[in-house]
Order: C-alpha cells, then structure tokens, then sequence
C-alpha cells in the first residue's frame, strides 16, 4: 500500500499536466500517452549514458515540452483537431520513442539515478518515501499555483474559460494554447522520467492508456475534494492521483487480473462521469459539487469532439 | 482617431449566397467623438464594428486608428488600441475568474504578459476605486466569480474593462440589447458616463433609436451596406424617433424607387 502510496505521488505530477490542458484549457490532449514514455526515454537513455540524473531528467522535462509544443502548432496552426492533433502527435512518438530508446525496454537497475540515494537509504515504500515524494508533489503543484496566477497565468486560465474574451484585450489565444500544451507535457515527461527511475526501466509501452489515469485522478479528485479556487483544484489532483492508485492496488489485492487494469481503468472514469448525472445523485446536496465538475467535463469533451 | 476609407465587404463571394456587407464606406472619427450606428438587419453596422476591430479583413479599402494603418493587424494585435464591449453579457468576461482577476487581466490589455503577479494590492485598491463608479456594489465582491453575477452586472463590468486602460477607440456592439429595460437604461447611463469622464472616441451600434438620439454627439444610419444618413450633434438634437423612421423610410424609399427604374 505504500508502494501505491509513492506511486501516486509521483503520477501525481502526470495528473497535474492533464489538468492544466484538460481544466484549464479546456482541451483534452491525448499526446500525454506518447509523451510520458519520451520522458522516461530521454531520461533512461540519457543516464545510461552517464549524464547526471538531475539533467538527463529536466532533458526529459524539454522533450515533453516539444511534444506538447507539436500538438499545439498543430492545433493552432494547422487548424486540425484537438484530440485529432493529440492522437498524431502520440502516434508519431511511439516510433521516436523507440528510436530514442534503441529498443523496447531499457533497464536502469545499475545506474545511478535520482532515487538511488534513497533506495540506498532504505526510504523507498517507507514513510519517508512518501514524505519525499509528497514534497515533490506539493513543490510542483505550488509553483503550478503561483504561474496560474501571473499576468501570463491568468491569460492562459481565460484562453480555456472565454476565448474571445482574451482576444479582446490583446492576447494570442494561439500562443498561450500552445504554451499551455508544451507545459503539461513537460510535466507529464518529467513524471515519466520519474517513473522510469522508481521502477528501475524505461518501456515503449509504459504510456498506453496513462491519460485515462490522469484524467481520473483530475475528475474524481476534484469530485471528491473540490475545485472553487486553483490553490484547492490542484491539491485535488494530488490527492486524486493517490486515491487512483490505492483503488487501483486493493482492485489488484482483491485478486482482480493484472491484465484487466486498462479496462477496470476506463469503466472507473466512465463511472465518474455518468454516475452524477443520474437523478438520484442529483438531489444529494455532497454530490452537487459533483455534477458541476464531471458534466463540464463532458460538455468541453463535446465541445471538442 | 478612426478611419474607415473606401471599405468593401462582400460575404460568400461567387456563391449564391452572396451578400454584399459594405459598399465603399468612408467613415472618419474625430478624437473624443461618440457616434451612434442605427439601420435594419443586414445593413452593415455590425460588419463595421468588426472590420473596426479586426474580427474581420476588408476586400479592399483601409482601417486607421491613430495615423497608424490596422488593415492588416488580427483581432488581438488591435487590441492595444482598440476596447470592445459585445452584445452577449457573457462574452467580455470570464466566468470562472472572480472580478479581480478579469480586471486585471483588461488592465495588462496590449501589453506583454509575463510573470508578474496578475493581480496586486496597489492594483486592487484600484480596481475597487473604478468599481465603485459603477455603484453596483461590485467593489466589495473582488474575489466573486463572475460566472455569478447577473447580465447587468456582467455587462457594467465588461464596460468597465473595455474602458478603464483607455482605448484609442471604443467598440460597443448593441451592448445593451440582451438586457431587460431597467438594466438596459443603467448601463446606457454608465456608457454616457465613462465616455465622457475618458474622453473616448467611440463606435456604438444601436437597434434603439431613442438610445441612439439620447446618447453620443453624433448619429449615421446604414442601409444595404451604405451610409445613408449622417447627423452631427446640431441636427442630431433636433430629431425625434418618428422623425428618423421618416427619414429612414424616405431614403430607403428613394433607393427602393432607383432600382425598379434601372430594372
């Protein structure tokens, strides 16, 4: 359990890029499946090569940035479909992911890597481990705030909310979409790299589906603990991501198959999506916070599709 | 301040549904003038504003605010010259930002945005001076979202915004339209208001005759994408709304009687 506890707080960092692009944009961006391998590519390949693990991750923290920035000229610039834009960029990635990697799977069970003075201490799936991965957690999602709330932050937080209206007053929505999408997916290729250190590998595979789980962790963690101000929506992604994989771990306890996860996965979102617009949730005054989140969720999917 | 010089607009040209917007307009402001735009649907007022504001590019013909050619500029370069108000309550500001936050985002307008805290204490002593001259008691609510504010109140706001940082020119496209009449009235009086204390040369487009008699320094009627009339402030005094449906119908009329000659 502490394992899905550190687990979480590392994915955490995932699930808060989703929400940049997913809550504040507005935009639900599928290059986070393709983007969160580079990251761990970029940074297994990179350490493996003997750059210190500092850089080979903030390199990775740069490829996700041009992943994203891709995406974002796509969408903006050739005018293509957001999700559209996203799938091409993710598609495209897989094969640059192995072209990085040289193959398929890249151990790092000998390298020196970020956590291995950690491991080393014995604070990996301990109480200081999780200490440790909190604060990472907290620290990015308090710098997430602070950028929210500058002159450019809060650009980026109309250019999801009310486009003309940012227009009006002189600001680029192409450019801040694009900015938007190069951050997110900066962050979700830190966490890949991340990842990649805590498991001991990086895999091509190790992306597929992730972006159910970011979206989970925004959706139920927001349902479940808010989101009335940036400072409260953030933490909620946090503490969703955790209570993803706890969900995820005790479903594995239970003796559920391994296997079925992805499909587990999806059914958990879909559930969170549809189950407040039933009737009876409707009339649970807990559940009205709810209903807000998860039917504008929907509505931006639409809005997209 | 503004000009407009030989502008021509035709939406879905070589279609059948080609529509001719603006027949060579020739339109010129003078700094701190307030011209009011009424004519039917259709007749180019809009499509005036918008090509104004950038929204929309001419066939051919020129924009120029402040000696300065914007023919070219997007809707967004304009912007540092140009404040908007639109019709639709909802459309100039942000719902899920509280008041603070949208008007600070209007204060940076035109400017580079960087990593400058958004909003500020020497700046929401500000905001909340300016919101008190809406008197609507939105200065006590900075941190409000505006998604909760009613149309009224959404409307004076994005008036506020649209003008507080002084535009070169200021836009206002039927901007009390979607209002109930008593709402409708407040705002025209905080437009009458702001205008006057910044000295802002403006644009409005009206379907209310009386609003546009009652308010702005000078009037011009539009028709089939032609300025068909055009009252300075004297004669722009003298007239009635009866007297403008004459006029309008005398003209519209005439063009009318023109055609069925040359058919």
């Amino acid at each position: 359990m502490i394992v899905a506890v550190e687990l979480g707080l590392i994915y955490a960092v995932m699930a808060l890029g989703v929400y940049l692009t997913f809550r504040i944009l507005n935009f639900p961006d599928l290059t986070v499946d393709g983007s969160f391998t580079t990251g761990a590519a970029v940074a297994a390949i990179s350490i493996i090569n003997g750059v210190p693990p500092v850089v080979a991750t903030l390199a990775a923290f740069a490829a996700g940035m041009a992943a994203g920035w891709v995406t974002g000229i796509l969408h903006t610039k050739g005018k293509i479909n957001g999700l559209l834009a996203g799938i091409l960029t993710m598609i495209a990635l897989y094969s640059i992911n192995l072209r990085i990697m040289g193959k398929a799977n890249l151990p790092l069970l000998r390298e020196e890597t970020l956590l291995t003075p950690l491991r080393e201490a014995g604070f990996i799936g301990s109480a200081v481990g999780i200490m440790v991965f909190a604060v990472v957690a907290l620290v990015i999602k308090l710098v997430i705030d602070w950028f929210l709330h500058t002159d450019l932050g809060l650009s980026l937080q109309a250019t999801g909310d009310n486009e003309q209206m940012i227009r009006s007053f002189g600001v680029s929505t192409d450019r801040t979409k694009i900015l938007g999408l190069a951050l997110s997916n900066g962050l979700v290729a830190l966490c890949g790299a991340m990842i990649a250190q805590y498991q001991g590998f990086a895999d091509i595979g190790m992306g597929i589906g992730l972006i159910l789980a970011g979206l989970a962790s925004v959706i139920i963690g927001q349902a479940i603990f808010g989101s009335r101000i940036i400072f409260v929506a953030t933490l909620a992604v946090v503490l969703g991501s955790v209570l993803y994989r706890v969900v995820i771990q005790l479903a594995l306890q239970a003796g559920l198959n391994p296997n079925d996860m992805k499909l587990i996965s999806a059914v958990l979102v879909v559930i969170a999506l549809v189950l407040p617009q039933l009737k009876v949730f409707r009339k649970v005054q807990g559940l009205a916070n709810m209903k807000k989140t998860l039917t504008g969720a929907t509505e931006a999917a639409g809005a997209k599709a | 301040m503004l000009e407009i010089k030989n502008v021509h607009k035709t939406f879905f040209a070589g279609t059948v549904n080609e529509r001719v917007a603006l027949q060579e307009i020739n339109l010129s402001l003078a700094a701190g003038e307030f011209v009011t735009v009424i004519g039917s649907n259709g007749a180019g007022k809009s499509t005036i504003l918008n090509i104004t504001s950038g929204k929309l590019r001419p066939d051919s013909g020129t924009v120029t605010i402040d000696g300065r050619d914007v023919t070219r500029l997007a809707d967004y370069q304009r912007a540092r010259f140009v404040g908007r108000v639109f019709q639709d309550p909802m459309a100039g500001t942000s719902p899920e930002m509280t008041i603070e936050q949208n008007m600070a985002i209007a204060y940076e307008r035109g400017k580079r945005r960087g990593l400058a805290p958004g909003v500020t204490r020497k700046k929401r002593e500000f905001f909340r001076e300016e919101l008190k001259s809406l008197e609507l008691g939105l200065e006590n609510r900075l941190k409000a979202k505006v998604g909760l504010l009613s149309g009224g109140q959404r409307q004076a706001l994005s008036l506020l915004m649209a003008t507080f940082s002084s535009p070169s020119i200021l836009l206002l496209d039927e901007h009390t339209a979607a209002l109930d009449p008593q709402r409708a009235a407040l705002v025209s009086r905080l437009t009458a208001e702001i205008v006057e204390r910044h000295h802002l040369t403006t644009l409005m487009v009206t379907h209310n005759m009386e609003q546009a008699l009652q308010l702005g320094t000078r009037l011009i009627m539009m028709h089939e994408g032609r300025i068909i009339l055009d009252l300075d402030r004297e004669q722009k005094s003298r007239m009635t709304v009866p007297d403008l449906l004459h006029e309008f119908e005398k003209i519209k009329g005439a063009a009318v009687d023109d055609r069925t000659m040359l058919q």
